[in-house]
């Protein structure tokens, strides 16, 4: 038994150990926005957040996020917990990023993780988060201006509060 | 618009009442909690046409029948027959079609949805309007003349009085239907919602990650699988040893798959299957599992010999395709030809999500789930499987999800004939899922090629005495392992349909064998005859002397439509009238002026740096792209890339621009890094390290420029690939003076 906090909920994962997290998370909760993109880490699509960094789920067993804490796309949200209404996922709709839409989640949970380290990312810093996740259908360009947007949006709400 | 949602003809019309109360959508459909919110719209529609029906609440349910793949043909198809229809786009719900002949063709591919079924999708809409129209004219006892539906309503034009598509859909129902050439279709100057940005359809579940993918399906006691195929095309298995892979904890059975031959046809290819509870227990009984293999013939290929072998051929005299004048009598002045010789490698689709499908075969049915752009294919090969006859195709029910990418890859059913071959056996629903390695390794590819031109220069700046060879794989040994030669369909597809003014002109074919499975890539043919074609004029302008765009202009000629068919050859355009649409040397140089303007190619750049421009029509569509390159330290840097597409009636703006950013992304993997090669019949890549596509690293500066037409739409998902490979090449040449004719760029330069 392996005990997982899965966005903010505490689950317990009766699977083998050696289990990478994506198919934890796809076959046994059901969390199907993780994708499989390449099972190798080469390509992003499988990125969830571990304790808030991004990680590849497709190459980390699910023993080395016991009692650790995973948000997948169904679990990301605004500063009030809105679900689907992360600063990210609005500038995505906004600048309508997605085309076949299957590595989006990878790419919304790789620039949400950025975010949060870096609230201003320079366009360096967004290329360097960016480029372990691959979008074959070519939607970079909006990728980077949804992340530039969300960056400013974010600051701007932050600013409001404090 | 929660997921993507199935409904077959029969249970159509149950949910508009039609039929009797039982009621089955929802067990058809894998998340059946999702759909308990829009069953009770549905479930009181009143059907207009199979692609229209409207609830009491005025919920429009419009039938998309064509399969998304990030082309945005789930908003594009509903917004025409909304705009046929005068329905408010805020109040209609999308329901995807399953694979089905009522529909007309379903096929998805040759960026076909809009060009070729533009007319017959606006009909589906006009006749619900003239319905609508009708019945409120009955209503009102007044002529039909005298009504309009505008915005969900039907308007009496005199008093101004309305009522709404709630209302009238119970007593339009009831009407006969027009005929689909008897109903009249909006002026285009009319249009409220084609040319406008709609509301994507799907872009609110995929960016909250509900959206459903092939990959994603569920159903309660499923089998996964995965399947270890002949690692060379017609291999099969000699004998198999599964005792470790059964020990691993949740593996099912370890299953041979039967036996396939050549001709390969869409089949699957064979192989050993291991069946699990799961899918990590797939994959690690797959890592025990031991299998012998009997390779086969097609063993003794080398894709780096074969190439050669090409190159050879088209330097030799070939067969005839197309000719005007008499090429051969000329005695090329040497120092005003050029000749150059322009080589692809195999490429491979790589979407993103890798081919999967799920089925359940029981006595008297199989129903399937699977992303395929082909949907009514895939029910006469699973028909075929399973020796259902052509009346009894009912029996196969074939549930459309998005594709997580296709790009071609996915017209072509294999994977779910697969699917269907496991669950006959095992009497259980199975899902087959392929690894990268698997996609990588056992795909349909772009077939290597080698083209040849030859032309002499004129003192005015212009060419003649044009000579154009090719040899490739042709797509058509699957079905017939005699074919050594394109289709001149295929051959119509940027090679024999040369625009040029040109009075002597000789186009030739060669034939090649084949070894692996050929297969449409986004623009297919275009991939290799516009590389070559592009880089070629780029080289005559070079030896005139004269900016690549005038070359362009003087080789295009006088404004004139250029009929292929005058040179001896049977062009097909790709399915379109070539009334219709019209190889428009207008349109074409307008491009080639946009683009250059646009980019302001002839601006004069730092050191190091420079502009390449190409064009080629394809798909019924218009498309010059320009490139900015820097050559600095031995590699090169794609700096900023535009695209000018004149695509004549545009549906979807926004959806036009991306398909032209994502076109070009696909184009600079094709251009810089996109290779498989073959050895000893061998796919020598496995996974995106050493079959790398364009990372956001490599995205340049982009922009789109859209030509505004009221000339018939084209295509859109393919046309806007085959001119950015030459366009990224020929900068090349004019930074760095270093000219690829044999993609990819990588081989020379670090990329």
């Amino acid at each position: 038994m392996i005990k997982i906090t899965i966005n903010t909920k505490p689950m317990t994962l009766d699977v083998d150990p050696q289990m990478p997290l994506l198919y934890a998370l796809r076959d046994e909760l059901k969390l199907t926005g993780t994708k499989f993109g390449c099972g190798a880490g080469q390509c992003g699509a499988c990125t969830v957040h571990l304790n808030g960094k991004a990680i590849r789920s497709c190459v980390t067993p699910v023993s080395a996020v016991a009692e650790q804490e995973i948000t997948t796309i169904e679990g990301l949200s605004n500063n009030k917990g809105q679900l689907g209404e992360s600063e990210m996922q609005i500038a995505w709709r906004e600048f309508k990023v997605p085309q076949c839409g299957y590595c989006q989640s990878g790419q919304m949970m790789s620039a949400s993780a950025l975010l949060k380290e870096k609230s201003k990312p320079t366009d360096e810093q967004i290329i360097e988060a960016m480029q372990g996740n691959i979008c074959r259908c070519g939607t970079y360009k909006r990728i980077k201006a949804a992340i530039k947007s969300a960056a400013e949006n974010t600051v701007a709400a932050q600013g409001v509060t404090s | 618009m929660t997921t993507i949602k199935n409904v077959s003809r029969r249970s159509f019309l149950k949910l508009a009442g039609i039929s009797s109360s039982s009621f089955v959508l929802g067990m058809n459909l894998p998340i059946t909690q999702v759909l308990a919110g829009t069953q009770g719209t549905l479930a009181t529609a009143h059907e207009l046409n199979f692609f229209v029906s409207i609830a009491n609440d005025g919920l429009v349910n419009l039938i998309c029948h064509r399969s998304e793949m990030g082309q945005g043909i789930r908003t594009s198809v509903p917004q025409i027959i909304a705009e046929e229809l005068g329905a408010d786009w805020d109040k209609v719900n999308v329901v995807q079609a399953q694979g089905d002949a009522k529909y007309g063709p379903q096929s998805t591919g040759g960026s076909a949805s809009i060009r070729n079924h533009f007319t017959t999708i606006r009909q589906m809409g006009a006749i619900a309007r003239d319905m609508l129209e009708q019945a409120a004219a009955n209503i009102w006892q007044v002529d039909k003349a005298q009504v309009q539906a505008r915005n969900h309503h039907v308007i009496h034009i005199k008093t101004q009085q309305k009522i709404s598509f709630a209302e009238l859909a119970k007593h339009a129902a009831k009407l006969t239907p027009p005929k689909s050439e008897e109903v009249k279709l909006k002026a285009i100057t009319d249009f409220s919602l084609i040319g406008k940005d709609v509301k994507l359809v799907d872009l609110d579940d995929i960016v909250a990650g509900k959206a459903q993918y092939a990959q994603d399906i569920q159903l309660p006691d499923m089998l996964i699988a995965t399947i270890v195929r002949p690692p060379v095309v017609g291999g099969s298995v000699v004998s198999f040893d599964a005792t470790e892979a059964k020990k691993v904890k949740g593996v099912f059975d370890v299953i041979a798959l039967k036996p396939r031959s050549i001709p390969v046809n869409i089949n699957p290819l064979s192989g050993v299957a291991v069946l699990a509870t799961n899918t990590w227990a797939a994959i690690e009984g797959r890592k025990k599992l031991k299998v012998a293999w009997q390779l086969g013939d097609k063993q003794s290929h080398n894709s780096e010999t074969f190439k050669a072998e090409l190159v050879k051929k088209v330097n030799e005299k070939g067969q005839h395709v197309a000719d005007k004048g008499d090429v051969y009598a000329h005695r090329y002045d040497e120092k005003n030809t050029v000749a150059a010789t322009y080589t692809v490698p195999y490429i491979h689709h790589a979407p993103m999500e890798t081919p999967a499908a799920t089925a359940v075969v029981t006595d008297d049915k199989c129903t399937i789930w699977a992303g395929t752009q082909a949907p009514q294919w895939a029910r006469r090969k699973v028909a075929e499987e399973l020796g259902i006859k052509k009346e009894d195709i009912d029996k196969i029910e074939v549930n459309q999800t998005l594709m997580g990418g296709a790009f071609g890859r996915k017209s072509k059913g294999d994977f779910i004939v697969e699917a269907v071959e496991l669950a006959k056996i095992t009497k259980r629903p199975v899902k087959v899922i392929w690894s990268r390695e698997d996609d990588i390794q056992h795909g349909f590819y772009h077939s290597i090629a080698a083209n040849y031109h030859k032309a002499e220069l004129t003192a005015d700046g212009n060419a003649d005495f044009w000579l154009s060879r090719n040899a490739y794989p042709p797509i058509s040994w699957l079905w017939n392992p005699d074919a050594k030669t394109p289709s001149d369909f295929q051959l119509g597809l940027g090679f024999a349909d040369l625009p040029f003014e040109l009075n002597n002109l000789a186009i030739e074919k060669h034939e090649a064998d084949s070894f692996v499975r050929p297969g449409w890539v986004r623009s297919v043919a275009c991939i290799n005859n516009g590389f070559a074609l592009g880089s070629f004029v780029d080289e005559l302008s070079v030896k005139a002397n004269i900016s690549p765009r005038q070359m362009w202009l003087n080789l295009l000629g006088t404004d004139r439509l250029v009929n292929p068919s005058d040179n001896n050859f049977n062009y097909g355009n790709y399915d379109l009238d070539l009334k219709a649409h019209p190889l428009d040397t207008k349109r074409m140089k307008h491009l080639i002026n946009l683009i250059s303007d646009k980019a302001n190619v002839e601006v004069k750049l730092p050191e190091n740096q420079a502009w390449g421009i190409s064009f080629l029509r394809s798909f019924g569509t218009f498309v010059a792209a320009a490139s900015r390159v820097e050559v600095v330290d031995n590699k090169v840097n794609v700096l900023e890339m535009h695209t000018a597409v004149d695509c004549g009636i545009v549906v979807t703006p926004d959806r036009v621009k991306a398909q032209m950013e994502g076109a070009m992304i696909f184009g600079l993997s094709i251009a810089l890094m996109n290779e498989i090669s073959v050895k000893d019949g061998k796919v020598e890549q496995s996974n995106f390290h050493d079959y790398p596509v364009a990372r956001i690293n490599q995205a340049p500066e982009m922009h789109v420029h859209i030509v505004e037409s009221d000339a018939p739409p084209g295509g859109i998902g393919e046309p806007g690939v085959p001119p950015v490979a030459p366009s990224i090449t020929n900068a090349i040449y004019h930074a760095s003076k270093v000219r690829i004719r044999d993609l990819p760029v990588n081989k020379v330069f670090t990329v």
